[in-house]
Order: C-alpha cells, then structure tokens, then sequence
C-alpha cells in the first residue's frame, strides 16, 4: 500500500519521531510506522493534527527526522503550527505527509493541499505511485533539511491505497541521523515580527532557487513527442494519461512531481512550440494555472486547457475512461465504444451503521425520548455521522471535527424553545470538542451533550486515543476519564449509560432534557467490529406478523423482510435492540442488559 | 497482463480476498497493482477492488471492457460492474443477494435471482457459487472470500495455482483461522 511505502520509506530514511491524527486517507501511514519502528523511534497519535503539528515542530527544532501524517481536512487544523513552522524553519528533516481525497470518497472537502504548499510557501512533492511516494520521502527528507523548511509530500486517495509490489532499501542501507538535541538560540527559535519579516523574504529567494533546480530534477519528466499538442498531468492522474498514450505513443507528456515551487524552466520549454497543451490533475486546476502564469511570464502562445476552459470536470475523481476520452477528444481522434447492455435497476447502497452498532441504540433511545419535542440534533465527524441515514434520521447538521457543540449553542441561543443536542464520539471529543464544551458551559448555553463512547477510533479502523488506556506504540497507560473532564469544566448532571438497555436510556435522556445548562450523557458500548458477540437474535416466524415496526424503527442491516416475516441473517451481533421493539415479542435471545 | 475486479458488499471480505490475489501473484514474481474501497463505504456499501497483474503497468485502475475476470460477492454488485468485463472475459459469482436497508425500508423489492438472471443471459463465461450451500458445509459466515478465490482458481481465472494461494494464506492470515480458510478455498469443484 502507498501509505505502508510511506512509512516504510520514513523508517529507512531514520526517521525519529513519527506522530499524527488518522484521517481517511491517511492513516496507515502512522500506523505502519507504529507497527514496524526502529527501537530508536517514538511514534504516536496524537489529540489532534495540530498538536502532531507542534510536537513535530518540536522535534524538528530537536535536529530528529520527523514525519507528521494526517488528511487534507486534518491540515486545516494544523495550520496554525504549520504556517509559522514555515517561517520559523526546521533543523531536523520535518516532512508533512498530506492525504487528499478526490471525489471525496471520505471526506467533507474537495481541498487541494498543493494550494495549501503554496499558500504556506514551502516545497510539495507529489507521487503518482507507491514506488515514486517510498522514494520521494527521502527527497523530501534531505530537501528539509538542506532548505530548512518543513516539506509537505502530498498524496491522494489512489496513491496512498494503491497497492503496488515495490523496490525497497535493504536494511543494511538504512539511514541513521543522530539528533542533536535542542540548543538554545532565541533569534532562531521564538517567532517575531522582525524575524518574520526576515524569514519572509529568504522563503521567497529560496522558492526562486527552487523552481529553477525542480526544472532540472529528475522527479519532474518531460516526454517528446511529435505531436504539437501535448498533455501536463501530475499526482495519480500521470498513470491514467500514461495508461492513454499506449494508444497515443507520440503524445508529448509533461509530469509534474513538484507542484511547489512550480518548474517554470521545464515547462516554458515543454510549451514552447505547442499549440495546446491539456492539464490532467484532481481537485484544483493547480498545474493549469501555473502553465497560464509561465505562459504570460515567458511570452508563450500557447492555450492552456483544463477545467478553467471547461475540457476537464471541475469536481470528482479522475478516471481512466473519462481521462481516456478527454485525451482521444483534445485529439481529435474518433472513440469507439462496444455498446454495453442495459443494465437492470440496481439496488442503492449507502453506508450504513453496523449490525448491532451502539450508535444506533444510542440515536434511537433519544428519539424515542424525544418525540414530538420541537428538537435539533448536531451531528460531528465518524461513524455515527451515518446516524443521519433512513429510518434514523438523526443528523440535523454535520460540518466539521467538534462543531456540532457550537451549532447546538448557537441554536440555543436564538431559538431558546428548542431542545439542542450536540452528538459526539469519543475520540472526536478529545480532538476537537472540549473547547466547545468549555465555551458552552461559561457562556450558559442550555443544551445536552451526547457523547458516543465506543471506546476506539471506528471509522478510520480503531486507533487508540486518550480514552482508551492504549498507546500507538502498545503502552497500557491511564485513561483520561471524560466524565471527570466534563465534572471538572462544570457540567454538574453527567450521565454513563448502557444504549443497549433501551428503557433506561430513554428514560435518562427525558430526566436531562428538562435540566438546565449543559448536561452530558455518555452512552459507553463497545464497537461491534471490535468486540463481535456470538449471540443472535431469533425471529419466530409463528409470532411474527409482518408488521415490519423493527425494520422501519432501526434500520439494521441483518434485519429483513422475506415477504411475509422479519428475518435475520449472519451479520446480526445480538445487541437485542430488536427484541425491545417487537410488538408481539416474537424477537427472542441476543445480550442481556441489567 | 491480466485484470480482475472483486467486488461485493462492505464487510464480505473483498479486501483480504484481493490481498491474497496480489500476495499469491508477487511471491511468484509477477509484478502486481490494485487499488481498494477503504473507508465509509466498507459500512454496507458498494465495495471493489481492482488488482491488475503483469509486467507495464501504470495504473492500478482498470478501465470499462478491460477486466478479464469479475469475481462478485453479490448478484447486484457484480451486473453493476458488468461494463468493467471484456468480451469473453469470465465472470464467477456467488449467488447469496445481501438485502440493502434501503430495499428493506421501501416497497422496492430486491430480488437476487433476477440479477443470477441476467448474468446468465449477458455472460458467456459464467460460474456461479452456491454460497449458501458453501457457508453451510464449511460452518462459518465469514469465509465467502476464500470460497470464491477457491472457485475462481480452479476456473483458470487467476493464472494462479491452488499451493500460491495456500502459501499467501499462511503468510496473510492468523495460524487459528488458517486451516478453516484453507478448507473454504478447497470447497469448490468447479
């Protein structure tokens, strides 16, 4: 997998500290990294990407090969550190790896970390494959520490989920780099306007510099051809133009490895001569732009097209017949397609919570509370975002990591009449919502607080975090016990419930609605996918009449209709939330709940 | 160069079975690339993989009439990849539908059978698993991968033999459930 050449690359290149926060699709990058360190390494998951940001910055400042992971949405939150890590500089090789997401198949944006290089000035390296993301982290080690600067390595979904069989170092070439330790210069070490200014400015020279020796690497490729149009792609869609020109082999192709600094040499000289040139990338038409800006700079008349001239989608992955076709039309070449049967209706199928997911016990013991109260529920990031799913329907917003407290307080205070409840995972409340908590509490929000608590990382494949006792690298350690964070920023009604044990539940969820301030539940259940029962719920087709009520009220996926009884199939865990709603109990065994 | 998608439903074990693939094909020195549906949609959605073999590749993607073997986990997913296979490609599927939620809830029926249909009259080369029968016999829900990696060696479609596949499994999967895959790759006789 891209991502396990990531870090295998890191480890081979000596690196010391590895730290981030997971984030589809980025994750295996840390995780390999934790799973295969050298004795010499520290590797963790941190709170959240800005606080990897920082210790990596620390480390950095250390003189140690650091690599920091996280997703594109990820690098918002660290921006903060990253932005004055630029201007302040490194001492150790500091290489942020930054997993996009075209499409987006797992993510809430479409943002192009290449812009966000650019924007914090400094070098990005794009691989269009596992082999070319294994070798650029050495490249992007060295660049690190011979310029001083953090270096981002961008990748995206593809690459860092390819798999690819790959021609790794020996051990016995592996790198070592010794830190040096932190030595004491304040006029290098503390952040100030005059040092700013300074900074500034060498960051532009060096950018210059960079352009011109990014012209001259090997990592940026132009391949001639004969044609006087010509193609510039980069990141994974290289690999879909490349897979085109076995049709077009004299396809002029330009390759672009380092998006920042842009090789504006190599491609005035990739220009010069051609009448249009066709830029293949995902998300931002970030070579495109640079080839119209090094077109007006150099006084090349070359057209440049793409999505700003309407010959490339603006939006969505990228594809092999799509691409394929945008080249053969660029062309003027005639597609032939074999005429494909119609297929029949096929049946839709969008994720859904797991068989006997807590969540589900959890949203539907508040919608039970809560009917017919006038009511707004925030949702957040992870798995439970899928409570918003049919029959549900328990996610009235969902925007970013933490931000449903926000939402819930702001609904609070225009509209005092409505019951506000913000949902939120555990590992999410660690990361991102305990801020929010705070701000809610001081400033006499009246609203409830649910906290999801599967005791894992779910969505991103169960990573530890603060409240799980458990450490990237296997240490048993002390949990931090929310409750007692919650008690100790003044939520005084905190509630550990069973969500499986439904009257209960429900019960509790009408007792703190009616309270005053901010009130928490904490429904604590282990995941499914970690923790798999061998009961099973049975349904007895002489009791069952049909009416369908388990299915319409939960929506579980081991849950279906034969057209005459409910049945269930293998997927069933036994939580027994079924049991509690069948009419006639003809739903019979799964857990028992006190 | 040979191309094959799996694909199926989130949770039936497409990820493994395409690791295994790809596991099996470079210890015997081919040269292997895929790409994988990690992420929300392995929670009940639609999943694929796409495992390409050989030598000259770039992409780990394989384009529309270009896969030389299907090999489905489910009768709907697989007629949704249908314009994936090239004339007189092979296609192996497991005839067990997996009811969406979505079918559940609506009167919008779902019926597996219709999909085993219309593969029979689209596909020249067509093998079909028993998958029900196969989960009983073997004794354990979780093994349909192996069954059908079984089904699709021993129709020639992997270019691959039964002992890359065993030695992939020893390497890939814990000792304890070891000899239950083993036993589900050897199931079918095709």
């Amino acid at each position: 997998m891209g991502n396990e050449a990531i870090a295998r690359g890191a480890i081979a290149a000596g690196v010391r500290v590895a730290c981030g926060y997971p984030g589809t699709p980025s994750t295996e990058v840390l995780e390999t990294a934790a799973k295969c360190r050298r004795e010499d390494m520290y590797v963790e998951w941190s709170v959240n990407e800005k606080t990897a940001m920082e210790l990596a910055g620390g480390a950095a400042m250390c003189g140690a090969r650091t690599l920091v992971t996280m997703k594109q949405m990820g690098l918002n939150v660290a921006a903060d550190p990253l932005m004055c890590l630029a201007y302040l500089g490194v001492k150790g090789g500091l290489v942020v790896l930054v997993a996009d997401d075209p499409g987006p198949i797992s993510s809430q944006t479409e943002q192009d970390s290449r812009h966000f290089a650019a924007f914090a000035k400094v070098p990005c390296l794009d691989p269009s494959t596992a082999q070319e993301a294994y070798d650029m982290v050495f490249r992007a080690f060295e660049l690190s520490e011979e310029y001083r600067t953090p270096v981002i390595l961008r990748t995206t979904t593809r690459v860092s989920h390819g798999y690819a069989s790959i021609l790794v170092r020996d051990e016995a070439e592996y790198e070592r780099h010794d830190a040096e330790g932190f030595v004491r210069d304040p006029r290098r070490w503390v952040i100030f306007p005059g040092l700013s200014r300074m900074n500034h400015e060498k960051m532009e020279i060096r950018n210059r510099e960079l352009r011109d020796r990014f012209s001259r690497d090997p990592l940026n490729l132009s391949l001639e051809g004969s044609l006087s149009r010509g193609v510039a792609c980069g990141g994974f869609s290289y690999t879909y133009v490349m897979e085109s020109r076995r049709d077009n082999p004299s396809l002029p192709v330009l390759k672009i490895s380092t998006p920042h600094p842009f090789p504006d040499a190599l491609a005035a000289e990739f220009l010069r001569g051609k009448e249009e040139v066709l830029c293949v990338e995902e998300l931002d038409p970030v070579i495109e732009e640079n080839l119209i800006r090094v077109c007006g700079q150099w006084g090349l008349k070359t057209r440049i097209l793409g999505k700003g001239s309407g010959h490339m989608p603006l939006a969505g992955e990228n594809s092999r017949d799509q691409v394929s076709r945008a080249i053969s039309l660029f062309l003027g070449k005639e597609q032939t397609a074999d005429a494909l049967p119609d297929l029949p209706p096929l049946p839709v199928r969008p994720p859904v919570l797991c068989a006997g997911c807590p969540h589900r016990a959890s949203f539907y013991a508040v919608k039970q509370a809560m009917k017919g109260k006038k009511c707004i529920f925030c949702g957040d990031i992870g798995c439970y975002t899928l409570g918003n799913a049919q029959p549900l329907d328990m996610v009235d917003t969902c925007l970013c990591m933490g931000a449903g407290l926000g939402i819930a307080q702001a609904v609070n205070h225009l509209e005092p009449d409505t019951n506000c409840f913000a949902f939120v995972g555990d590992s999410t409340f660690f990361a991102s919502a305990i801020p929010g908590v705070v701000n809610a509490v001081y400033n006499q929000a009246d609203m409830t607080l649910v906290i999801l608590d599967n005791s894992t990382t779910a969505m991103t494949g169960h990573q530890p975090h603060p409240g799980t006792g458990c450490t990237a690298m296997g240490q048993a350690v002390d949990k931090v016990d929310m409750e007692k964070v919650l008690r100790a920023i003044g939520v005084e009604d905190v509630r550990v419930l069973d969500p499986l044990d439904l009257e209960t539940a429900v019960e509790n969820v009408r007792e703190l609605a009616e309270g005053k301030g901010v009130r928490a539940v904490i429904f604590r259940s282990p995941c499914v996918a970690l923790f798999r029962s061998a009961r099973k719920v049975r349904v007895d087709a002489d009791k069952c009449i049909g009416c369908r009520k388990c299915i319409r009220e939960i929506g579980c996926p081991a849950l279906s209709f034969d057209g005459k009884h409910a049945v269930t199939d293998g997927q069933c865990n036994g939580c027994g939330l079924c049991v509690n709603l069948c009419p006639v109990k003809a739903i019979s065994g799964g857990m028992e709940h006190a | 160069m040979r191309n094959l998608i799996l694909c199926g439903v989130g949770g039936q074990g497409t990820v493994l079975a395409s690791r295994l693939i790809s596991d099996a094909a470079m210890h015997r020195g081919i040269p292997v690339m895929s790409a994988e549906t990690i992420g929300m949609a392995q929670r009940g959605g639609s999943v694929f993989s796409h495992v390409r073999l050989g030598e000259g590749l770039y992409s780990p993607m394989i384009a529309p009439g270009e896969a030389d073997l299907i090999l489905g986990f489910e009768p709907g997913e697989t007629v949704r990849m249908l314009p994936y296979l090239r004339r007189g490609g092979q296609v192996v599927v497991s005839t067990l539908g997996v009811m969406p939620v979505t079918a559940s809830l609506s009167s919008q029926a779902y019926r597996p059978e219709e999909m085993v249909d219309f593969l029979r009259s689209h596909v020249e080369h067509l093998c079909t698993v028993d998958a029900e029968k196969a989960l009983r016999e073997t004794g354990s829900p979780r093994v349909l991968n192996l069954i059908l990696l079984g089904a699709a060696l021993r129709a020639g479609a992997l270019g691959l033999e039964e002992e890359d596949m065993v030695e992939a499994i020893c390497r890939r999967i814990p000792p304890k459930y070891q000899e239950m895959n083993i036993q589900a790759l050897k199931w079918a006789k095709v």
